[in-house]
């Protein structure tokens, strides 16, 4: 109340919709679970080295293939390395690949979206029909044709991933600002002399979020998986970084030996993932107007 | 369907494709370093790396080397040759094509036997216990990666219970029982991934006509519940699940690459992958060439059945 007197009338109501989305959101059981997972990754990124009880890269030849006991959770590798402290540690280049591929796919997917779906005309055309032509590519095959061209690592694995995602992104804005740009609004700024960049930015996008905040989080689903693979593959983290896919394909290796190797980076993987799909999910559920439950 | 329609379609197909072929193209001028040099390794002299270049025709300008290359293709049906093994590209792929083919049939088969019943089942009870199932289900499927999917299953039917080979295929002329036992993994694995991607689709499909007019107007009139399932709300939810089965078809063919390599399935996706590491690129562009024009004749395909099975489309 206080706050709201002090703010006066306009910024209350100016806020009532974020107030409303954020207690939507903390009342959505899916979006909650989703955004628990994603906190619980995140605090694995940022502090993962602190918590893991061993040095990720410490060989350790005495206590090679041991199974999951009190000293190693999660048992150790060939190389006698903790498995459960490269899971934390890999924590943060799953992370890192994720939301640096997802940020450079978004922006540029964005941004071509915004320009074709606003500007319309040959600029539509042209950004659409080159979206259809690299959205023509399996996903995976795409990536790897990209880490063929630049190289193996983790820094192309981030920008195969994003030049994978772009077309998704440029899509879902594409859609989202058609519905919007003919709106009341939209309309009056462009009768009232606004440039089409301050249109785009300051009235179409911000009422275009909604899909984009969504795909987002799918994305960053996805592209944990796509790290994933390409490590998996050889062409993305190489040794002795201890990233997720990487720790699997190592594991396949020695299936009978210590499955263990193979189970708990695939678990941390899975359990990765379906937090950004259940946030995800979670978000379209609030966002999307015809699902949302009033 | 219009003729009208149908050309526009095959046009937008064909500037795609003309499109995909050029990035398909630009793997080897985008190198660093010229093709020859990989081929020829580090080592090799300026003067050794340049005739190789020349006999490759890499020192013709670009435009020149892709009409040659994309006619080659088209007039020919000449790939090229592997720079590994030296052999006609053509021939790798007409070996490998089947083996993907069957693989992405069989794995939509198990990815329906496995959405049709549950997806059905959960719209008939929005909310309800099989709702729950069928929603964890397909949350975990579509978050689980392919290839750990893959390693537990070996691990489990191949190297606990023994039951089934841990990779490898057999073709049919070795006999069914070989040709079945071989694809029930790399199938089981790809299916139940795509199974609890379409389950979502055909429940959100049944749930939209389920909530129809003439639906209701049919529940209204006291037709058993069982016939207006069958007679109204089926048939019509089909036209939806014709276009899910196009699309997971062509995204069975993305996650197919994944399992190809875990099972050693003699595919197109192992064939990229092996090229990418062995940084044989003209196969490389083959292969992805050859899965893009798949994906996209398919995607083709999937929205002229739909325009086929539900003309309103057209008109929008």
């Amino acid at each position: 109340m206080a706050t709201a007197a002090r703010d006066g009338g306009a910024s209350t109501s100016a806020r009532a919709p974020w107030r409303d989305a954020l207690r939507r959101f903390a009342r959505h059981r899916l979006a909650m679970t989703g955004a628990g997972l994603v906190a619980l990754l995140v605090f694995t990124a940022v502090f993962g080295r602190a918590v893991a009880p061993y040095d990720p890269l410490a060989m350790d030849f005495t206590a090679r293939f041991a199974p999951p006991s009190l000293a190693h959770p999660f048992g150790t590798d060939d190389f006698g390395r903790d498995v459960l402290s490269r899971i934390l540690y890999g924590a943060r280049i799953s992370l890192q690949v994720a939301f640096i591929a997802v940020g450079l796919s978004g922006t540029a997917g964005v941004a071509l979206g915004l320009a074709a779906g606003y500007l319309g005309g040959w600029i539509d055309e042209l950004v659409m029909r080159f979206m259809d032509v690299l959205f023509a590519f399996p996903a995976v095959l795409l990536a790897i044709t990209v880490m063929a061209v630049l190289g193996r690592g983790v820094g192309n694995a981030m920008i195969a991933i994003a030049i994978v995602y772009v077309p998704i992104f440029a899509r879902v804005t594409r859609g989202a600002v058609l519905s919007v740009r003919a709106r009341e609004y939209v309309t009056a700024a462009r009768a009232l002399g606004s440039r089409s960049h301050r249109v785009m930015l300051g009235h179409v996008l911000p009422n275009a979020v909604g899909p984009i905040i969504v795909q987002t989080s799918l994305s960053l689903a996805f592209a944990i998986l796509a790290e994933a693979a390409l490590s998996f593959f050889g062409l993305g983290t190489q040794p002795p970084d201890p990233s997720w896919g990487r720790m699997l394909s190592e594991g396949r290796g020695f299936l009978r030996q210590a499955p263990w190797m193979g189970i708990f980076p695939g678990l941390a993987i899975m359990v990765s993932v379906l937090g950004f799909n259940f946030l995800g999910d979670g978000l379209r559920d609030l966002l999307d107007p015809r699902t949302r439950r009033r | 369907m219009s003729i009208r329609y149908l050309l526009r379609r095959l046009a937008t197909l064909l500037l795609v494709l003309l499109g995909v072929s050029i990035v398909a193209f630009s793997v080897q001028p985008l190198l660093p370093g010229s093709a020859a040099r990989v081929r020829l390794g580090v080592q090799a002299t300026d003067e050794a790396v340049a005739a190789l270049e020349a006999r490759m025709g890499l020192d013709r300008p670009l435009v020149v080397q892709y009409l040659d290359w994309a006619g080659g293709m088209v007039l020919r049906g000449d790939f090229g040759d592997s720079m590994v093994t030296g052999t006609p590209i053509r021939d790798e792929i007409v070996r490998r094509v089947p083996a993907t083919v069957g693989l992405a049939f069989a794995a939509l088969l198990v990815g329906l036997a496995i959405a049709l019943p549950l997806g059905i089942l959960s719209a008939l009870k929005p909310g309800g216990k099989r709702d729950l199932g069928a929603s964890i289900f397909s949350q975990i499927g579509v978050s689980i990666p392919d290839f750990w999917m893959g390693i537990l299953f070996i691990l489990l039917f191949a190297e606990t219970l023994g039951w089934l080979p841990s990779s490898g295929y057999a073709p049919l002329s070795a006999g069914l029982g070989a040709w079945a036992s071989h694809l029930v993994l790399p199938a089981l694995t790809a299916g139940l991934i795509s199974g609890s991607i379409m389950t979502r689709f055909v429940r959100s499909a049944m749930l939209e006509v389920l909530g129809m007019d003439y639906v209701r107007t049919a529940h209204a009139k006291g037709v058993a519940a069982r016939r207006v399932l069958t007679k109204h709300v089926l048939r019509n939810a089909a036209i939806s699940v014709v276009t899910i089965i196009g699309l997971q078809m062509a995204t069975l063919l993305s996650s197919i690459v994944v399992i190809e390599i875990i099972f050693a399935w003699p595919g197109l996706g192992q064939l990229a992958l092996n090229a990418t590491l062995q940084r044989d690129y003209p196969v490389l562009q083959a292969s992805v060439l050859m899965a893009a024009v798949a994906f996209t004749v398919v995607n083709l395909l999937t929205d002229l059945s739909y325009v086929l099975l539900d003309p309103s489309v057209e008109v929008a």
